[in-house]
């Protein structure tokens, strides 16, 4: 495949105007040694077609989320997504377009950051949000930096039911800002209340916790928010959007920063990634938001646009005393979200957030009914929840894989007193006969 | 442009002392480097500072410039307009657009600091 | 040309999609939750219908101007042409919809993509081996930054709290540095823009930790003395890094690991053609040498030979953890491989020669109107300034916004700071010669308006659907969300 439009004539022409001779001469002033001097060890490049088979080859070695029925989530969440969206995203002046520096020829993006900010605070109660962050984790690493600065202290407390991979990222990012990561166990699948009472101090920079936790659990909010206040420790907490459907916002139990990760809204699991990242916030803390913030104004002659604002926080202007160093945020990903939020609407919201927790619960009184599985907590749950399994987990699971379902995620590898745990997860497009066959193939292990 | 009866500091802050105690604000230099102020994040009545030491902070839409105290001392005032209205250091940067009202503890250290004919001498060199 | 906010669109019972009726016994909400935390309120998200969803949003793509549009010669951002294949590979439901918690027998198609994709970076930039973990530019030199970090500390040496920066440094080089807990040392650039020796011998001690720098710089300029400068760093017992947001101008041609780099990043929006999406998502892998391979983020995906099956190698007890949740950009790896694989190795070379090409072609071209500041062949991308209509009170902001009125996206202006007013153009490979000849023409008579007509280039734009906004009031009095009221 070729990209390049020039031939060689026009190639030829060019350099004459500039007073070369071939293509070499724009290189003669690299130094010799430093030259690769041989072909780069890569494949030749294919036609079209043939690169299509191959990719798509390879893509058929993976066994995908529409040939089997998978119950997996752990942060990562298979819910209905408009085909709109897709037509929308691949509108290429969307996609083509680079960050909105000259917002004169970049309304659309600006406008549609601005609709996803408004979007975000609707869903958290929170009084500014930013232009999206990476993901969930990277967003609560930022949140743990900016409370470090904000209140000068260097200890943050994070609850153990917080997704382990969200904690691995905090604690790498902890270790290069001399933040230290503190830890408190969990009760009956949440935060230990008691434990965390007594590692809370005035020491504290910030109290982090997620909601619904990585477990499924709901936890206890308003507790854990006074503690927090108590000792002036801000409290941040990871929110699963679609819950909030349900749920109440974050603003109401007190937090002062929410992030979340906004995949659940329109973008495809994609093996992790590209996610996408929000971060809400209070007027309070506005200016130490990290990322970029897109705000409204007017033009010379009074009609109303939207820039990027607030942009003397940002690295390209703080440089080494920039308190992030986030450059680009996820903004097509963002761009699917808010197009899915405000396709599903207020009451879509809502009717989707209560098929989650209701085909979850069902999910979890058939699959409790097995002999040998039981339900390992026994507090209020959202759309995911842990089963014990007297059988290996592992060997359920590979019978499950034969059926073409994905089991839940076994928890062992996280939480070593979890053995023959399991994490499952239910949302909306599942249908009563993916769950009922679960149940039965689940059962019908030998 | 730069006022007689004001001291000035290499990072462009004037003094006007008074007594024990001295106004800090930035010079019309400072500000026209900045730009347009958007925001002013000043510190809290009753902290203290050492000399050199950053007080606060003045950010532009494109800029951010950190604030320092050439003097060491307590606050006992703080410009509480420039929150509503942070143009008044473009504006009026000797009066409307002053920043903080310092108390001195150490008076010796105002030597250090320039007069107006010393800083637009050092303005003319910086060029 | 304003278009109305979603909300300011919404009518109470519009709906833009349904869903099946539940399919399950239904059962009140408190009987599942603590009253006390269910929603009172529901989010006031708008009811629009789906028509009109897809015109409010058609009309925002509308309001844009991307490399689909036209010519797009971002300095520094390599906005080159997006291939459409790679769109829809990325899309394959073998790919898009994977969970990256399933077994891994299950996922051995992407996993191999990302080993392939770890050994064809490693090729292209003269490393050993890759991660794919970071999200963004700015996110791989934060990673190489804690490699950086961990390789000292690793070895007792906990001296090192420096990282040398050039003046000409993109403002992501010394932030990452600060948010990585290091100081900034700045290095002056001398008089052709490369690193001044003098300088960097004098900046460096056993409290360096690393250099980073770009080469071609952010000039554009290729720096002839870069092995000295590495060996300068190294002999300190330093690192050195390359960002390298500028590497389409040396694929195939050069490769920072053999200039003396230790570990670099790379933006597969930039250089490998995968969308910058209006400010991302975007992803930026970062390359080791083998002695910082242990301190790669975990996992790497590791292929064991004897099975022939991929895994995923999350035994690394020298690894500075993890970076990001999973394992990365996977839908955004997906386009550069797939385009990796369209141009193969030669394309790769094809790419950057012709960028330079067109970079010298349009530099010297533009440099009869404009004021050159390093006269001498450049790499992909150059800077002139409109210093010649300094007193006709013209500065590059105007030309910029003047540049939109003729449907054409501006230069990046006012980077590197070391150049004043500068405008730095990177055409990229992916242009004709006719569309750098209508550019020229096109900054030509901008440069005639400026020299006879300033005003009509002074209060540009004109011809945009709106024109140059209020960022003083945008930033002294935000208004970041709607309000319902509005």
């Amino acid at each position: 495949m070729n990209y390049v439009p020039n031939t060689d004539k026009d190639r030829q022409e060019m350099l004459t105007a500039i007073g070369m001779s071939s293509m070499d001469d724009l290189f003669a002033h690299i130094p010799d040694n430093v030259k690769l001097g041989r072909a780069l060890n890569l494949p030749h490049g294919l036609s079209e077609l043939e690169l299509s088979r191959h990719v798509q080859n390879l893509s058929k070695k993976n066994s995908n989320l529409e040939e089997f029925s998978s119950f997996l989530g752990a942060g990562s969440y298979e819910h209905f997504i408009p085909s709109l969206v897709n037509h929308m995203l691949l509108r290429s002046e969307f996609y083509t377009a680079y960050t909105p520096y000259q917002p004169e020829i970049s309304q659309g993006t600006l406008q549609a950051i601005y609709e996803f900010q408004s979007l975000i605070c609707e869903l958290t109660g929170m009084e500014v949000a930013n232009a999206s962050m990476y993901d969930v984790a990277t967003a609560l690493a930022e949140s743990a930096s900016l409370a470090g600065g904000q209140t000068r202290k260097n200890k943050i407390v994070v609850s153990s039911t917080v997704h382990p991979e969200y904690r691995q990222v905090m604690q790498t990012y902890a270790e290069a800002q001399g933040l230290e990561i503190i830890e408190v166990g969990y009760s009956g699948g949440v935060t230990d209340l008691a434990e965390l009472a007594e590692k809370v101090s005035t020491d504290i920079a910030a109290v982090v916790i997620q909601q619904p936790n990585f477990f499924g659990c709901i936890e206890q909010v308003e507790k854990i928010g006074e503690i927090a206040k108590q000792n002036k420790a801000l409290y941040v907490t990871a929110v699963d959007p679609v819950s909030l459907g349900v749920l109440r916002p974050p603003a109401a139990y007190g937090a002062d920063i929410v992030v979340g990760d906004a995949q659940s809204f329109g973008n495809p699991i994609s093996f992790g990634g590209p996610h996408v990242g929000f971060f809400a916030t209070t007027k309070k803390l506005m200016r130490k938001m990290p990322g970029r913030i897109v705000g409204a104004t007017v033009d010379d002659n009074g009609r109303r646009g939207f820039v990027l604002t607030l942009q003397a926080r940002e690295q390209h202007i703080r440089r080494e005393k920039a308190t992030s160093n986030i450059c680009s945020n996820q903004a097509l990903a963002a761009l699917a979200a808010t197009i899915t939020m405000v396709t599903l609407g207020k009451e879509g919201l809502k009717e989707m957030a209560t098929q989650c927790i209701n085909k979850a619960h069902y999910t979890y009184e058939q699959l409790t009914r097995i002999k040998g599985v039981t339900g390992k907590f026994n507090g209020p749950f959202f759309q995911e929840f842990v089963v014990e399994s007297e059988k290996d987990i592992e060997t359920v699971n590979k019978g499950l894989l034969k059926e073409k379902i994905f089991g839940g995620f076994p928890l062992e590898k996280y939480y070593p007193e979890l053995k023959n745990s399991s994490l499952l997860c239910v949302t909306e497009v599942k249908t009563k006969q993916q769950l009922d066959d679960l149940v039965n193939a689940w059962e019908g292990l030998a | 442009m730069y006022p007689k009866e004001l001291k000035y500091s290499k990072e462009h802050e004037w003094m006007k002392v008074d007594g024990g105690k001295a106004i800090m604000g930035i010079t019309h230099y400072a500000q026209d480097a900045l730009g347009d102020v958007v925001f002013v994040e000043l510190p809290e009545e009753g902290t203290s500072f050492e000399a050199n030491e950053g007080i606060g902070v003045i950010e532009s839409v494109k800029a951010v410039s950190d604030v320092y105290t050439p003097v060491s001392g307590e606050i006992v005032a703080v410009n509480e307009e420039l929150l509503d209205a942070p143009e008044l250091i473009n504006e009026d940067p000797y009066g409307k657009g002053w920043l903080v009202e310092i108390e001195l503890s150490d008076a010796g250290q105002l030597d250090d600091l320039m007069n107006a004919e010393e800083y637009e001498q050092f303005l003319k060199e910086e060029e | 040309m304003t278009e109305p906010l979603i909300f300011e669109l919404s009518k109470a019972g519009r709906r833009g999609t349904t869903l099946p009726p539940m399919d399950v016994p239904e059962m009140n909400l408190d009987e599942m939750l603590p009253p006390e935390e269910i929603r009172e309120k529901p989010a006031q998200f708008p009811e629009v219908s789906e028509v009109d969803i897809v015109r409010h949003f058609t009309r925002l793509s509308q309001l844009n101007h991307g490399v689909d549009t036209g010519f797009y010669p971002l300095g520094s951002c390599t906005m080159k042409y997006n291939p459409k294949v790679n769109e829809d590979m990325a899309r394959l439901p073998g790919f898009a919809h994977l969970h990256p918690y399933q077994q891994e027998e299950t996922v051995q198609g992407a996993l191999e993509l990302m080993y392939e994709s770890d050994k064809y970076l490693s090729e292209v930039t003269g490393m050993n081996r890759v991660t794919l973990q970071p999200a963004a530019g700015a996110h791989g030199e934060l990673t190489g930054l804690m490699i950086v970090k961990k390789y000292h500390t690793d070895r007792g040496d906990h001296k090192r709290t420096k990282v040398i920066v050039p003046d000409s440094a993109h403002g992501t080089n010394p932030a990452t540095a600060a948010v990585c807990g290091y100081d900034t040392v700045e290095v002056k650039s001398n008089q052709y823009g490369g690193v001044d020796i003098d300088a960097l011998k004098s900046a460096v001690n056993d409290e360096t930790a690393a250099l980073m720098l770009t080469n071609p710089n952010t000039l554009g300029l290729f720096d002839e003395n870069i092995e000295e400068i590495a060996k300068i760093v190294h002999d300190a017992g330093g690192l050195v890094y390359y960002d390298g947001a500028n590497m389409n101008a040396i694929m195939g041609i050069a490769r920072p690991g053999d200039m003396g780099f230790d570990v670099v990043h790379l933006n597969l929006h930039k250089t490998f053609a995968t969308p910058h999406g209006g400010g991302g998502p975007g992803s930026g892998p970062v390359g080791v040498k083998d002695f910082l391979v242990p301190f790669l983020p975990k996992p790497l995906v590791e292929l064991n030979k004897e099975e022939d099956k991929y895994f995923l190698d999350f035994d690394r007890p020298k690894s500075i953890g993890k970076i990001k949740g999973y394992y990365g950009n996977f839908g955004v790896v997906v386009k550069a491989y797939s385009y990796i694989k369209g141009v193969g190795g030669e394309g790769l070379k094809h790419a950057s020669e012709n960028a330079v090409l067109n970079a010298n072609y349009l530099m010297r071209a533009l440099s009869k109107d404009y004021y050159l500041p390093y006269d001498q062949t450049c790499m992909h991308e150059f800077i002139v300034t409109p210093k010649p209509y300094k007193d006709k009170g013209v500065h590059t902001l105007d030309i910029a916004k003047r540049l939109l009125d003729f449907g054409y996206h501006p230069p990046t202006i006012y980077f590197p700071l070391i150049v004043e007013e500068a405008m730095m153009f990177e055409p990229t490979e992916t242009e004709s010669k006719e569309t750098l000849d209508d550019f020229i023409q096109c900054m030509s008579a901008i440069a005639k308006e400026c020299a006879e007509d300033p005003e009509v280039v002074t209060t540009a734009p004109h011809n945009t659907p709106v024109g140059r906004l209020d960022e003083v009031t945008a930033a002294r009095k935000p208004d970041l969300k709607w309000e319902p009221s509005n």
